[in-house]
């Protein structure tokens, strides 16, 4: 089976490029050099350095002793948390800012839900001194504070998107809306493997650094690359692609990919696209999505600013549905009890995001010697409000 | 013969405009039809809502959100168009994102169309080589003309492209923008126009994005067969309500 994109942008009958005419030229641009440039020595070199010097990679590979023992199997941590800016957004931002450069573009658009793509491309403009605009949903300006707060230090104008459902999913389309009008000057960097082709293929190979790393590193502790299990949350699915990619063509390799349940799959309240979704087009591809019979676009409702998007991207669609992945579902409350549960066995505060993902471990049983790697996207700072909150701190 | 194309061939300037079905109220969609048709437009396009309108600006994006809450839906406009033909004979023409058409069947969609006396499509989320390989032989079992856009970035090539799989009129979007986003032409986008009109193309063009009354209808026709009219026209029906539409084009005529 093949799990990589086709020349134009197909994973089996997901993908593509569903764009407007209007977005033609930027995205055909990209298309056509983004493979050729990140061939190139000089572009591996910068890339590489910054994620070493910059980013703080590798991340490191954590054996979870009180984890494990509690689950009794093996746990390992992959430690995006660790990055700077606090989770795995940051190795995509750096490609394609360098991208943005190799194409002469000078302003810089980004959209965000949990804000972590947001200050991550702050970030990185910052760096390279270019101009950054985020679109970010007005809900999520609300509950993820000081993301908005770290941008704007980082010198990024926030603009709130006030259509739709206010959140992820329309910030990505205010973005887009830029790129129409701005078709010059402008490169979008996207945040997750989603979008036209070649988004989710360029994004996915930029995230790849993690199972890249996961493969010596296990070796070096397990004297084998194959670990038997890896599992990563999915919003659109940029941490998963990445902790995957080296072991997709891997049978022996199982991939469990967690989608949030919200208060419950059948609760009308809930960002499970694998089990609501249906195939269509959201910004740009042909994937899941969740919709109504008369192809309106839904809107999805998570804890987790960053997994509250109603599609997944166009790799995931095809991994449910050739299988190759099992899709599990988490609410809210069985994320929100893993998140404080790593707390207090590992003193990691996750991200209410990656505390989806560990949430598995209360809804299936693993073997002892079974070697689990669990993609620990992000850290918990950005959500102690909600934590407070939910648990009243 | 297709009524786009009939209407195509008509010696003088034309004049389109754009209205989102189920706005402002949802069972308006048929009078403006019959108004639009007295008041002495030459072409209507119908938009078939969306919930994520990624090509259009505020305007138009609220009044889809209006007319969703107003409950549109695609069965709900067809029923709405089932007795058009009886009182009109303008060529009509559906402008929809493709999801919708999608989840209701290409074909299915194609063949309602047809029934319900739509001429043509306007899909600006169809990008054209899909179009070409999968969908163009069902739009024309259906006698439908698909309107393909072209914009200031459009390579030549890819113009020519467009030209030769067009079979009524290119739609020229004036310059790199949603709908609704500028007030008048500068010269860069005349230079556009004229650029295109040199190319002599075997599809007319009709222009849209930026046009709202008589001064940029006239200059946006200067080169070109006709305009297009979206977002001033639902700013006039947001303020008027249906019964003035023959003043709105009065004055984009006079
Ligand atoms: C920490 C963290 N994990 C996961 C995600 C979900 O995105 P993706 O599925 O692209 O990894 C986000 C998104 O904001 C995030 O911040």
């Amino acid at each position: 089976m093949n799990y990589k994109a086709d020349q134009k942008g197909y994973y089996g009958v997901f993908g593509g490029a569903y764009i407007p005419e209007m977005l033609y030229p930027n995205v055909e641009e990209l298309r056509q050099n983004y493979l050729k440039i990140m061939a190139e020595p000089s572009f591996q070199k910068e890339f590489q350095e910054l994620l070493k010097d910059y980013v703080g990679r590798p991340s490191p590979l954590y054996f979870a002793k009180r984890l494990s023992e509690k689950y009794t199997t093996k746990i390992y941590l992959k430690r995006e948390d660790l990055n700077h800016t606090g989770a795995h957004k940051i190795n995509n931002t750096i490609g394609q800012i360098l991208m943005a450069k190799r194409l002469g573009k000078s302003r810089i658009i980004a959209e965000t839900g949990a804000g972590q793509h947001g200050v991550a491309t702050a970030t990185v403009c910052a760096l390279m001194g270019l101009e950054c605009i985020v679109y970010m949903g007005e809900i999520d300006i609300a509950r993820q504070a000081p993301n908005v707060a770290r941008m704007k230090m980082l010198g990024a104008t926030v603009v709130p998107a006030l259509s739709g459902s206010r959140t992820l999913k329309d910030a990505t389309n205010e973005a887009i809306r830029d790129w129409i009008n701005n078709p010059v000057d402008t490169y979008y960097i996207i945040g997750s493997v989603v979008g036209p082709h070649p988004y989710p293929d360029m994004v996915a190979r930029f995230q790849a650094i993690i199972s890249e790393e996961i493969k010596w590193q296990l070796k070096e502790k397990e004297g084998r690359e194959n670990p038997d299990v890896i599992i990563a949350c999915v919003g659109g699915g940029s941490n998963a692609a990445g902790a995957y990619y080296h072991y997709l063509n891997n049978d022996e390799v199982q991939l469990i990919a967690v989608e949030a349940a919200g208060l419950g799959i059948d609760s009308g309240e809930s960002a499970a696209t694998s089990v609501l979704g249906k195939e269509g087009i959201i910004h740009g591809s042909k994937t899941l999505l969740m919709q109504t019979e008369d192809g309106q676009i839904t809107e999805p409702y998570s804890i987790s600013a960053g997994l509250d998007y109603p599609g997944v991207g166009p790799l995931h669609a095809h991994l449910h549905a050739t299988k190759r992945a099992e899709f599990v579902s988490v609410t809210d409350a069985e994320a929100m009890k893993a998140g404080l549960e790593l707390c207090e066995l590992e003193g990691i505060i996750p991200a209410i995001e990656s505390a989806h993902a560990l949430a598995v471990f209360e809804k299936q049983t693993f073997k002892p010697n079974e070697v689990i790697v669990l993609n620990l996207s992000g850290r918990g700072d950005k959500d102690l409000n909600t934590y407070i909150d939910y648990f009243k701190l | 013969m297709n009524r786009i194309n009939q209407k195509l061939q008509e010696d003088k300037k034309l004049l389109s405009i754009y209205f989102t079905a189920g706005y402002p109220k949802l069972d308006d969609t048929a009078s403006i039809i019959q108004h639009l048709e007295k008041s002495g437009v030459d072409l209507i396009e119908i938009g078939l809502p969306f919930s994520d309108p990624l090509a259009d600006g505020p305007t138009i994006q609220a009044s889809s959100t209006q007319a969703l809450k107003n409950g549109i839906t695609t069965e709900k406009l067809f029923e709405q168009l089932k007795d058009i033909r009886q009182t009109v004979s303008i060529p009509l023409i559906i402008m929809g994102y493709f999801n919708p058409m999608l989840q209701y069947g290409v074909e299915a969609f194609c063949k309602k169309c047809q029934e319900n006396g739509i001429d043509g499509l306007i899909i600006p989320d169809l990008p054209v080589d899909v179009y070409h390989e999968k969908y163009k032989a069902i739009f024309e079992k259906y006698g439908l003309i698909n309107v393909l856009l072209i914009t200031p970035q459009t390579s030549d090539e890819r113009i020519d492209f467009i030209d030769a799989i067009s079979n009524g009129f290119i739609y020229m979007v004036s310059s790199a923008s949603v709908t609704g986003s500028q007030s008048g032409f500068g010269t860069v986008q005349t230079d556009y126009f004229k650029r295109i009109a040199d190319m002599n193309l075997t599809n007319p063009q009709i222009v849209g994005f930026g046009i709202s009354n008589n001064e940029t209808f006239t200059q946006a026709t200067k080169h070109t067969k006709g305009a297009i009219i979206g977002s001033a026209f639902i700013k006039h029906l947001t303020a008027n309500g249906i019964d003035t539409i023959d003043k709105f084009v009065k004055n984009i005529l006079a």
